[in-house]
């Protein structure tokens, strides 16, 4: 059924979009608040909207009651808002509530306006799960289903007249015995894998890089809500590439030129190996500064994209982290690629990780 | 959903030992209803529809979130109508819905009989159900946006009531009125007297102080409003360039503010009469031994005070015990007072057994801040470990301030003063002779909230249409004046 209220949730929610926004971004600028603690909780405000009115501004204190010498702090929090009285304003505190991961994943979706994702449609059909589901008369003890046993013996003496009252004993004789059975399934997969792939060349400076680890975490999350197994491989290049582990993705620096074909090259190489495109739905994000050594890398860049990478990935992005040089390896892509499945962004503060989320991901697929 | 024939049979039982103890009230209707509509009703402050509004869905949204949470849940509502509806959670154990059936009489009773209550509209079912379609028909013809915009507006100012208003009345008499009362005006009123005795029962001093009387009034009478208004909404109706939906929506806003003031006015005694109610229906009659363990629960859950927050139906439930117990015993009065010797005071009783009549006297004719006044005694604070607290900007954490009797009082008492709301009135609706519209905040020792008075000031601009001013204290740079026109917001020290 659908309550008569909804409507005016629903607008309260395209309200907040607006305003919600800046709270996304505020969570989405701030590492620290996203992290995963403990299982897949994060720890979110429920957004409240509080019109104005004319009141008596903060610190005014009030009455409270228990023990405690003069000068003791007293609970956490606006103490105002739990003494209920007439004379509260209610609403001047954020209630913050633990969210599981998917239901940031749906905020996001909303807020951002992003397109479910379908997965590619792969005939191959990997691997088989097992349910137990079933019941036999024969099996291993350690499967013994005991309230069926149970039952099953209890019925018996009910019928047979043996059962006593008194002395309610059920004892399961051979016949009795019950346990649980198993049946293979065959599970249609879709699965997907994300290469991250970064400048670490000496102009990507620690800040640039939690730029690109803030955007990969919603790009994870988000993906990760899609694909029930996603596989994720880091590429670190300057003038060379290779591929790292996550923590050292983050980490490493290192100095010299940048040769960003070397990267795609790996890349590539990767995919033809190990992510068949038949198998994998593919993505891969590249991010930098925008420079790179030269035009023959720009050329060999494009021709390794359009002839390599773009074919065969779900989406390809490039996320150009403030950039300070003039000519721009963005500027290039979009000159020299048009395809739909490339998303190019810039990402020069905290604000613009939310629209270059909105860039990439848009596209849905 | 109605209830079920079970609990129908409860709640005459329950009504039954409620009128025994002396409660009266009028008819209850229960409705049934799984926690999604709970909630829903809860965001529409206990009622079925309201107009369409972001804030309801706000409400909802916060509540099923920390419903969801297991952070709360609600167990009970009513609402102020004849008959009284009030709601019960599917989910609720059976002795859950008898305590919430023993604690609704209370409240029934409470809405009957205080004084306070006397002046609201009984059929605000109805009423409430009729503003959702005055609303919902301008929302078509205006469009969501505009009315919406609107509402925020009205909204934004409807704690600018007189919460009072009900009970005197500070207009002058209407023009007719006035005339009979003060004659032609215009001339100074003589004393009648003989001719040999005008000169001294009339002397020239005392026409002159009179002459000067009615000029002051002649002056009033070119003041608008000759008096400073309080109930603003009113005000703003009556004189505000709006159009006709406008008036409208600020009409229903104004009526639904004064609706539920009286609620806002008697937290604390209407909560502490509730479980009052409840605590002698089911520990004298109604709990069967094995609900025991159960009721206890709830109902420490009930008065349970966390981290030293006041509870008020913990205060209220006490201070109602305290009374009776204090009119049992004859604990009150100028030879109680004058007693300090506390084994005396302990020991006292002159058996008058008054305590049950005065509970009742005293929930028929208080509010909070009567009540709190009247009723809440040193002994009582101290028994019940009352403190106050102050916010320490040093450590950013609220500490206990006092355990000082009359400290706690004071605060007590501000917090319930105008519902701890700024006093602001009207003082000159054509100031400076251009139709501005003056308010002046009346000073409570606490400053204006500055960005929100601003921005409430937008919102009265967009009401009254022509600039608006207001003038309040502050503790550190004394009087400002914020005033909002056409070209945005300002602000000036005055003198």
């Amino acid at each position: 059924m659908i309550l008569s209220i909804e409507q005016d949730t629903s607008r309260f929610r395209r309200i907040v979009r607006g305003q919600v926004r800046q709270n996304l971004k505020k969570y989405m600028s701030n590492g620290e608040l996203i992290g995963r603690q403990g299982k897949d909780l994060v720890s979110i405000p429920i957004p409240q909207i509080e019109l104005p009115h004319f009141r008596f501004g903060n610190g005014q204190g009030g009455v409270g009651q228990g023990d405690g010498e003069i000068g003791a702090p007293i609970g956490q929090g606006d103490p105002k808002d739990g003494n209920g009285k007439a004379g509260n304003q209610p609403g001047r505190h954020i209630l913050e509530v633990e969210m599981t991961l998917q239901e940031l994943v749906a905020l996001l979706g909303e807020e951002l306006g992003l397109p479910r994702i379908q997965p590619k449609s792969k005939n191959q059909i990997e691997g088989e799960v097992t349910r137990y589901n079933g019941l036999r008369r024969a099996g291993p003890e350690g499967l013994r289903h005991f309230k069926r046993t149970y039952r099953e013996a209890l019925k018996r003496q009910m019928i047979s007249g043996t059962y006593n009252h008194e002395r309610p004993a059920i004892i399961p004789i051979h016949d009795d015995k019950r346990y649980r059975s198993w049946k293979t399934y065959p599970r249609p997969d879709s699965n997907a894998v994300i290469f991250y792939m970064m400048d670490v060349s000496g102009s990507m400076s620690q800040r640039k890089k939690e730029l690109v680890r803030l955007t990969a975490f919603w790009i994870d999350t988000w993906l990760k809500a899609h694909y029930p197994r996603v596989a994720t491989r880091y590429i670190v290049h300057d003038s060379a590439a290779h591929e790292v582990d996550e923590h050292t993705f983050y980490h490493v620096r290192e100095s010299g030129g940048t040769c960003i074909s070397s990267a795609y090259e790996l890349c590539f190489k990767l995919m033809r190996r190990e992510h068949p495109a038949a198998d994998w739905n593919i993505y891969a994000f590249h991010f930098s500064d925008g420079e790179n050594f030269g035009d023959d890398d720009d050329r060999k860049c494009i021709q390794l994209l359009t002839e390599g990478l773009l074919p065969d990935v779900n989406l390809f992005c490039y996320g150009q982290v403030q950039s300070t040089v003039g000519r721009q390896f963005m500027d290039t892509l979009n000159e020299h690629i048009e395809d739909e499945k490339m998303a190019t962004a810039k990402i020069n503060d905290d604000d613009e990780i939310y629209d270059a989320i909105k860039t990439f991901l848009g596209k849905g697929v | 959903m109605p209830i079920s024939t079970d609990l129908l049979g409860l709640q005459a039982t329950l009504e039954d030992y409620a009128r025994d103890f002396g409660l009266d009230f009028a008819e209850i209707r229960y409705e049934m209803l799984d926690y999604r509509m709970l909630n829903q009703v809860a965001a529409y402050d206990g009622f079925p529809t309201r107009y369409p509004h972001w804030r309801f869905g706000m409400e909802y949204e916060r509540l099923s979130k920390s419903y969801a949470y297991g952070l709360h849940r609600i167990y009970e509502m009513v609402i102020n109508t004849e008959p009284v509806y009030a709601y019960l959670l599917t989910s609720n154990q059976r002795v859950d819905q008898k305590l919430v059936m023993a604690h609704v009489c209370g409240h029934a009773d409470f809405f009957k009989h205080n004084l306070w209550f006397a002046h609201t509209n009984r059929k605000m079912l109805d009423e409430m159900a009729n503003h959702a379609t005055r609303i919902r028909r301008h929302v078509e013809r205006h469009g969501i946006d505009r009315v919406e915009d609107f509402i925020d507006a009205c909204l934004s100012l409807d704690n600018l009531i007189d919460i009072h208003a009900a009970g005197i009345r500070r207009r002058p008499p209407a023009a007719g009125e006035a005339d009979a009362v003060g004659g032609n005006g215009d001339s100074v009123h003589k004393l009648p007297a003989k001719d040999y005795m005008d000169a001294f029962i009339n002397p020239p001093d005392f026409l002159a102080a009179q002459q000067q009387k009615l000029q002051e009034a002649e002056k009033q009478r070119q003041r608008f409003p000759a008096e400073p208004e309080r109930d603003i909404l009113l005000f703003l109706l009556e004189y505000a360039p709006l159009e006709n939906w406008q008036r409208d929506v600020l009409d229903i806003i104004r009526e639904e503010a004064y609706y539920f003031a009286p609620q806002r006015q008697t937290k604390i005694m209407n909560e502490g009469w509730a479980v009052f109610a409840h605590t002698h229906l089911m520990t004298e009659k109604a709990m069967t031994p094995d609900e025991l363990i159960d009721y206890a629960e709830h109902h420490s859950g009930v008065v349970a005070t966390a981290q030293g927050r006041l509870n008020p139906y913990a205060l209220g439930f006490e201070l109602f015990r305290d009374i009776e117990d204090r009119w049992n015993r004859g604990a009150f009065g100028a030879e109680w007072e004058a007693c300090t010797d506390e084994r005396t005071r302990r020991s006292w009783d002159k058996k008058l057994g008054q305590g049950r009549q005065k509970v009742f006297e005293v929930r028929r004719v208080y509010n909070d801040i009567g009540f709190i006044d009247a009723f809440l005694t040193e002994d009582f604070a101290r028994e019940h470990k009352l403190f106050t607290f102050d916010y320490n900007d040093d450590e950013e954490q609220y500490e206990i301030a006092s355990r000082n009797f009359k400290e706690i009082k004071k605060k007590l008492l501000f917090q319930l003063t105008n519902f701890g709301q700024p006093l602001i009135e009207i003082v000159d609706a054509n100031y400076e002779n251009r139709g501005e519209l003056y308010l002046t905040h009346r000073f409570e020792g606490v400053d204006l909230d500055v960005p929100f008075a601003q921005d409430t000031l937008r919102n009265l601009f967009k009401v009254w249409g022509r600039p608006v001013h207001i003038e309040t204290p502050t503790e550190e740079e004394g009087r400002l004046l914020f005033s909002h026109g056409p070209e945005g917001g300002v602000w000036r020290k005055l003198n």
